[in-house]
């Protein structure tokens, strides 16, 4: 028994509608119903705003191709000027009307163009009054383009006269796109995020065929306890469950336990997936790295990110350099004579000093500093002598244009150059090894 | 104001006489459906069949310079430098040309121009404001008789045109607002929803009739009525729930109840905010709360990623400082030092130990979605962690959003419930 029924549209198509879209039946139900029958009018828009991977723009594909409505997709990053995405919505039409793969080429630079030649394509082709839809997926880069595009797509129903329904797919709400003199304001409609138990019913449906679906649901259940605080994006999941899955099956696979002895394999997972969690979660390593060292499986503490810490090697006076930079960039400068003087004077607590103790430097970032005072600080943590030749001034500006450093103010100011250390304090730690 | 417009515009066809006037009104008030009003009208005269009466219906959108709004003219128009669609020649040629075609011809002999310019507001930021000018200026020549209305939303428009276009411009302005009471609201709903007589099945729009009626009687309809009512009085979105509604109507559910209008005015009133906070994890939702009670504390000043995750006071707003807190008290930092820190050290044993990149990703997922916004655009110069934000999210929203969170961990609500006591 369907639970999506339109008298418009045939039964079998309906059944096969949801089977492809789990979880989402009451979205596509008012979206059916909005949309009403072939030749009625339905919104002039629609605006669909949701979290990333819930389904928008899989559902929209899903329901326009199997009912066989008349659409044209585009994607608003893809086509990033107003030029290329109106030239692209008329190529489109053209290649969906005739069935053939001719496309002449459209030249249209204007909206006013655009409204001219749609008319004439929508008059050119077999709709036979049917409502066509123009789906904009990332709608927020609309705002980025000319003024007048947005609000024009709003009303194209009513600058065109024809039978258009414009649908807007976004991750931003709609107070945000609102243009500051108003607009047609369109119908919008929030596709609610998947639930954990609709996340584990869509996760469990890829499951491969070696193994049962309670084993696969049994995997994904724990992965889910893991990663589900972190993260509720369905795309980042399912890449997570496929590649740690190898894993998981391995003491199965290896005969010490069978599909039934979930405290074993959670224990051989756990660290695992706690380790994926910092490398494979943040992009740091790629997939291909990650099943690799899974197959040497080696311990879980010796893993080596990609992360910038290993990967930069830095000659010897430069790490001085660096170090130095940091400690100037962080320390108040009063701070310096006590560090690094042999005699330091007393220290006058004052009232002002009090306020400023609290005010740590490690929560606004990095101070500018002036050169002298880098040399100085240099000076006096390097052990042995250090001459002030230009060897030591050129590192200093191949670690600016490393971005290692960075310059603070005009080319010409009068004090000298002023750097900022731009690194953090994890780094100074691995370079100090 | 129907009956203003029609006198106008019949002048200008039947006694050839140059007009110009605008039609003010917020959006949604029908000034496009008011002048197809007036415009049908009058083509059923039959004074003015006689007429030839040409339109050119020109719309700010559309037309985003003088140069794209003059070959419109001229194609819709249908002079002669037009050959099926396309226009030839520059602009200059193209204006010079429309100016002597439309000056030939005098009082008697030549047929009335109705120069319709929708989205009036964005014509006049044209440069120079050329085609105004020239438009305006037409119409209060003795030459062919023209007349240009303008539709705009903004009242005040006046004061952006220039001195020259404003002092061609006739002044006549047509106020459009929407000053019907509750009542009328009612009889509008009824009539908006009736079906008319034409009907095919009589029995159906008898019925259908009949139920409308009841529903306009029906007390929980007057108050949803009345709640869409008090937020705005356009039409525009009494007709966009109205559709909302009716579109739930379907063979086994032939008449509209008081029900499926209560649905649809909570689906359009739904916080929108609010539905994308529901959706995040909880380590989001734990930033969103760190960052609320920085707000609290520090009355809005903009945080950084790395105040957020130690929580420590806000240096950089040092005049605050000064003003908020007397200068020799000594404020006792919490213990830790840090918000964040502090509660995730409580709970260690409910919730992982997060890494920092993790939360830097979270973060920036939340910077993704524009629930945090930047102050400034992010150069090389800075770091990501280091840059200035602000939250959008109201500290209410983020209380009502935590109560409809479905699986919140109880030390997470009442983490965001409470608030720190040492100020």
């Amino acid at each position: 028994m369907p639970n999506l029924e339109h008298p418009a549209y045939p039964a079998a198509d309906l059944l096969r509608l949801e089977s492809l879209v789990p979880c989402r039946e009451s979205q596509v139900s008012m979206l059916l119903s909005l949309f009403g029958e072939r030749q009625q009018f339905s919104f002039p828009s629609i605006f669909i705003y949701g979290h990333t991977s819930s389904g928008k723009t899989y559902v929209m594909q899903t329901l326009l191709t199997t009912l066989q409505l008349p659409h044209v997709f585009v994607n608003c990053v893809e086509y990033f000027t107003s030029r290329l995405l109106l030239e692209e919505i008329l190529i489109q039409l053209q290649s969906c009307s005739s069935g053939t793969e001719q496309t002449s080429p459209v030249h249209c630079d204007t909206l006013n163009d655009f409204v001219r030649l749609f008319k004439q394509a929508v008059a050119s082709r077999e709709l036979q009054d049917q409502t066509l839809y123009i789906v904009l997926d990332r709608a927020e880069q609309l705002r980025e383009m000319e003024a007048n595009i947005l609000p024009a797509f709003l009303r194209l129903q009513e600058l065109t006269d024809r039978n258009v329904t414009v649908v807007l797919l976004s991750e931003i709400v709609w107070e945000l796109f609102r243009p500051n003199i108003g607009c047609f304001e369109p119908f919008t409609m929030y596709f609610p995020d998947y639930s954990i138990g609709h996340l584990q019913k869509i996760l469990s449906q890829n499951h491969p065929p070696e193994y049962s679906a309670d084993f696969y649901a049994a995997y994904i259940n724990i992965l889910l306890g893991v990663f589900y605080m972190v993260c509720r994006d369905l795309k980042e999941l399912r890449h997570l469950a496929a590649l740690n899955f190898a894993k998981y099956c391995e003491p199965v696979v290896r005969g010490e336990a069978n599909e039934r002895d979930t405290r074993k394999l959670w224990k051989n997972i756990e660290p695992h997936l706690k380790k994926a969690m910092q490398t494979v979660y943040l992009r740091e390593i790629s997939s291909s790295q990650w099943e690799r060292l899974q197959h040497d499986g080696g311990e879980p503490g010796q893993l080596k990110g990609l992360s910038a810490h290993t990967h930069v090697e830095l000659p010897y006076y430069s790490k001085f350099l660096l170090i130095a930079a940091y400690l100037a960039s962080y320390n108040p400068v009063r701070t310096d004579k006590r560090f690094f003087l042999k005699h330091h004077g007393k220290i006058r607590k004052t009232n002002f000093m009090k306020k400023h103790e609290k005010t740590s430097n490690h929560l606004l970032g990095p101070k500018p500093f002036p050169l002298d005072r880098l040399l100085a600080i240099l000076y006096s943590i390097v052990d042995n002598r250090v001459a002030p030749t230009a060897n030591i001034f050129s590192q200093i500006t191949s670690l600016v244009t490393l971005q290692l450093l960075s310059m603070v103010g005009q080319n010409d100011q009068l004090d000298g150059p002023r750097y900022k250390c731009t690194v953090s304090l994890d780094f100074i730690r691995a370079i100090a090894r | 104001q129907h009956r203003h417009l029609l006198e106008l515009l019949k002048r200008t066809t039947v006694h050839g006489e140059s007009n110009s006037a605008l039609l003010i009104g917020p959006r949604g008030s029908g000034k496009t459906a008011l002048l197809n009003h007036v415009l049908k009208d009058l083509r059923e005269m039959k004074q003015v069949r006689e007429n030839l009466l040409e339109n050119p219906f020109l719309s700010g959108l559309l037309q985003t310079n003088d140069k794209v709004a003059l070959k419109e003219i001229t194609r819709q128009l249908q002079l002669e430098n037009v050959v099926g669609d396309k226009v030839f020649g520059s602009f200059a040629e193209n204006l010079a040309f429309l100016l002597e075609a439309l000056r030939k011809g005098d009082r008697t002999s030549s047929c009335p121009i109705l120069f319709v310019l929708d989205e009036f507001d964005l014509f006049v930021h044209h440069k120079n404001q050329t085609l105004l000018y020239n438009l305006f200026d037409i119409s209060q020549s003795a030459q062919t008789p023209v007349t240009v209305i303008g539709l705009t939303c903004r009242q005040d428009i006046l004061e952006l045109l220039e001195k020259r276009v404003k002092s061609r411009f006739s002044h006549r302005q047509i106020y459009l607002m929407n000053s019907f009471d509750f009542k009328q609201y009612i009889k509008i709903f009824k009539k908006q929803l009736s079906l008319p007589a034409e009907f095919p099945d009589e029995s159906f729009a008898q019925k259908w009739n009949n139920n409308v009626q009841h529903l306009s009687e029906d007390k929980t309809v007057q108050d949803v009525l009345q709640k869409l009512f008090q937020h705005s009085k356009d039409l525009r979105s009494l007709h966009l729930l109205l559709m909302l509604a009716v579109s739930t109507v379907t063979v086994h559910h032939p008449l509209l109840t008081a029900a499926d209008l209560q649905e649809a005015s909570r689906q359009r009133s739904s916080d929108s905010k609010a539905n994308i906070v529901h959706g995040l994890s909880v380590l989001e939702i734990c930033l969103i709360i760190a960052m609320k009670h920085l707000n609290e504390v520090y009355d809005g000043e903009p945080f950084n990623f790395q105040m957020v995750y130690n929580g420590e006071s806000n240096a950089s707003a040092l005049h605050t400082l000064h003003l908020s807190l007397p200068s020799n008290c000594s404020f006792p930092l919490p213990p830790a030092g840090t918000e964040f820190q502090k509660f995730i050290q409580r709970k260690a044993h409910s919730m992982y130990n997060f890494e920092k990149p993790v939360v830097m990703k979270a973060f920036e997922h939340l910077l993704q979605l524009e629930l945090v916004k930047p102050l400034e655009r992010p150069s090389v110069r800075a770091q990501r962690e280091y840059l200035l934000m602000k939250l959008l999210l109201d500290s209410s929203q983020i209380m009502d959003a935590l109560q409809v969170y479905p699986n919140c961990p109880t030390d997470v609500k009442q983490w965001a419930a409470s608030s720190l006591s040492w100020l």
